[in-house]
């Protein structure tokens, strides 16, 4: 392939067209995060209160690793993802040790998905879910959107996937 | 294209959570054997069945009562909408254009109220099909009449291909595989299976056999028996072995080929106007028919010693999934190049040819398997090693660390990948190589995945997604994976398929839309 190729391109391959989802998205985030770090708060609360060890010794890793995974962690998830809605396809960027950088044409889409757990209720969130007949991602999900925003894009992904087919 | 008002949004039948409501007292079945069994037929067995019966009857009602008033559905210009959940919502948008199949099904208990079950098949990879359960039958097949009109060329279509097959003449077959051929096919499948399910038997039925077949005194006692009856001049041992040896491998021969002639016998494969139909099967003969536009890749394989002697395999991957339960279709399953790329052609694919550019991945990928694989191995034998006090796990672990090496050196040194104007093509495998060809327009999506080492060191995988089967490129450079990326998406998007990836290209003519 000619090396010209590739210079055409790279200005849509770059981050920086990337839509950042909802701020929302990094408290529903921290409190799943928060949720699920409940059993190890409570072991180390266990362990201070047996008194085996000097006092501090159990709660004080214990709380900057809890702290690191309430509140940073979250927030470094939530900076590397993205999504960028194209006129024929949706990209979506996920993933902070294991990158993926998924790219959905319209053309392909068999089915739409809105999905609002509890949580992201609580936020007034929701989720993307783009369903295809593939194998290999049969469904791509973005979360963190605004609850207005999800259902606009579905809207548009709809009425574009009408709109290609007629 | 007008823009209609969506139709009020509709729950289903009331009378629906009555029958939900008697379903659910086939959960208080066990519960009142416990009690039967516990209280022995006393006087308040009665009485508790009934309140079990009474309370699990009640229980599902306002279950089913709360997921009643939940669900809402709706018709709109271009799609149906299903609306439910109490604690999760969720919103599940199908448009009409991507509806295979309506199924309405009329289960023994809604029948005596006129209800029936309705379901939207979209065929897509996702099993979670859109089901509206109990409706009455009127709105059922108002339901399906709605979707059948939104669509109504595709229907067509479909239908008549089921007549055109059943009156196609007999055409001469584009593939056929002859006795012969079968014979030698056979050959190759050597197989140890029947082998391997004596063992097997023996094992599950030793209390029938006179003896142990564990305690090794009994084998010595029995071979010495066998030797001694033979005159034990002690040069029939050897022969004895080979004689046994021979056996096996006869046995092996023989399965295959009677393996192979149950399974393809009479194999022949046609194209007709309407795709491929392939026929096979001594005891059970199959008939089956895959329309070219469902092809979504072509497989070329072989085995390593079949490859040696120019021998190799084709089968289609489609989302029609084969008799045998695999998702791609032999269509060829034992053949020279020169027979299996007429076939590729047919289904409107190329094989690569001189011009078709090979690219090497990055041998990343595979050197930090290696790496990683090689680690494991060697901390697992040292730790073996000092518990034991012994140096030979570690040796063991050395041997096993490089043979691993060696194996990913030859993979990563055939791996191949090629992308023209209109496939995607990988190669892969020393031994016995093997092709996959994709049409780019058939794919689904297109993933760009990267681990920590990978980001670290500039590569990337291309995750293609292919309907029915999985492809990747593993070891692509990062710039040329986007650049990759982008081409293929251009490709796809240009391209709309009015349903499924791999029904009938873009439609030149349509009925406009009411």
């Amino acid at each position: 392939m000619p090396a010209a190729d590739f210079s055409k391109h790279l200005d849509r391959v770059d981050d920086d067209s990337l839509t950042p989802l909802h701020a929302n998205h990094v408290k529903a985030l921290r409190l799943s995060a928060a949720v699920t770090a409940i059993p190890l708060a409570l072991a180390a609360l266990v362990a201070e209160a047996v008194g085996v060890l000097p006092s501090g010794a159990v709660m004080l890793p214990a709380s900057v690793l809890l702290a690191w995974y309430v509140v940073r962690l979250p927030l470094r998830r939530y900076r590397v993802r993205g999504y960028h809605l194209g006129k024929d396809r949706l990209r979506v960027v996920k993933g902070l040790l294991f990158r993926r950088d998924t790219v959905v044409p319209f053309g392909r889409v068999q089915h739409i998905d809105v999905e609002r757990g509890p949580i992201e209720r609580l936020f007034g969130l929701a989720t993307l879910i783009l369903r295809t007949a593939g194998t290999h991602n049969a469904s791509v999900s973005l979360p963190g959107l605004s609850e207005q925003d999800a259902l606009a894009m579905r809207e548009a992904i709809r009425e574009k996937i009408r709109r290609d087919m007629v | 294209m007008s823009t209609q008002a969506d139709a009020p949004p509709r729950r289903t039948d009331p009378r629906g959570l009555l029958i939900k409501a008697i379903r659910g007292m086939g959960g208080a079945i066990l519960p009142i054997a416990a009690v039967l069994v516990g209280t022995g037929g006393t006087e308040a067995a009665p009485v508790v069945v009934m309140t079990l019966l009474v309370g699990f009857f009640v229980g599902a009602l306002l279950l089913a009562a709360i997921s009643w008033y939940r669900l809402t559905y709706t018709t709109g210009p271009e799609d149906i909408r299903v609306e439910q959940g109490l604690l999760s919502l969720s919103a599940r948008s199908v448009p009409y254009e991507r509806i295979q199949d309506v199924s309405i099904e009329r289960p023994f208990l809604a029948r005596p109220f006129g209800l029936a079950t309705i379901q939207f098949e979209t065929g897509g990879g996702a099993k979670d099909e859109i089901d509206l359960r109990y409706i009455t039958i009127e709105e059922a097949q108002r339901l399906r009449h709605l979707v059948r009109e939104r669509r109504e060329d595709v229907r067509d279509d479909e239908r008549d291909s089921a007549v055109s097959l059943a009156s196609a003449t007999r055409s001469p077959p584009m593939f056929a595989m002859g006795p012969r051929r079968l014979a030698v096919f056979g050959l190759f499948e050597f197989s140890l299976v029947v082998f391997t399910l004596l063992l097997a038997a023996a094992q599950q039925l030793d209390f029938l056999l006179p003896f142990d077949i564990y305690e090794r005194e009994n084998w010595v006692r029995l071979f010495e028996g066998q030797r001694d009856r033979i005159t034990g001049s002690g040069r029939e041992g050897p022969l004895l072995a080979l004689a046994g040896l021979i056996g096996v491998v006869a046995l092996g021969i023989v399965t295959g080929i009677v393996r192979t002639f149950a399974r393809e016998s009479g194999f022949r494969l046609e194209h007709t106007s309407r795709g491929f139909r392939r026929q096979r099967g001594l005891f059970t003969r199959t008939d089956v028919t895959l329309p070219v536009h469902r092809v979504q890749a072509a497989r070329v394989d072989t085995g390593f010693v079949r490859y040696r002697f120019g021998w190799h395999g084709l089968r289609f991957v489609s989302l029609a999934s084969d008799s045998s339960g695999s998702s791609s279709h032999a269509v060829a399953p034992f053949a020279r190049l020169e027979e299996i790329w007429p076939v590729v052609r047919a289904a409107g694919l190329e094989p690569p040819d001189e011009t078709t550019e090979w690219r090497r991945p990055l041998p990343g990928p595979w050197f930090w398997r290696t790496i990683v694989i090689a680690s494991v191995l060697a901390l697992l034998g040292l730790v073996v090693s000092l518990v034991r006090g012994s140096a030979l796990p570690l040796a063991v672990a050395a041997v096993a660390a490089v043979a691993i090496a060696v194996g990913h050196a030859l993979a990563w040194r055939r791996r191949r990948y090629a992308k023209d104007d209109r496939q995607v093509y990988v190669r892969q495998g020393n031994l016995a190589p093997k092709l996959t060809i994709a049409p780019q327009i058939k794919l689904q999506t297109v993933e760009i995945a990267q681990g920590p080492i990978a980001r670290w060191r500039g590569y990337a995988s291309l995750h293609l997604g292919l309907a029915g089967g999985t492809l990747a490129i593993e070891g692509v450079p990062v710039a040329h994976a986007g650049v990759l990326r982008e081409q293929i998406v251009d490709r796809i998007a240009a391209v709309d398929f009015s349903m499924l990836a791999g029904d009938p290209g873009p439609r030149v003519s349509g009925p406009p839309s009411p």
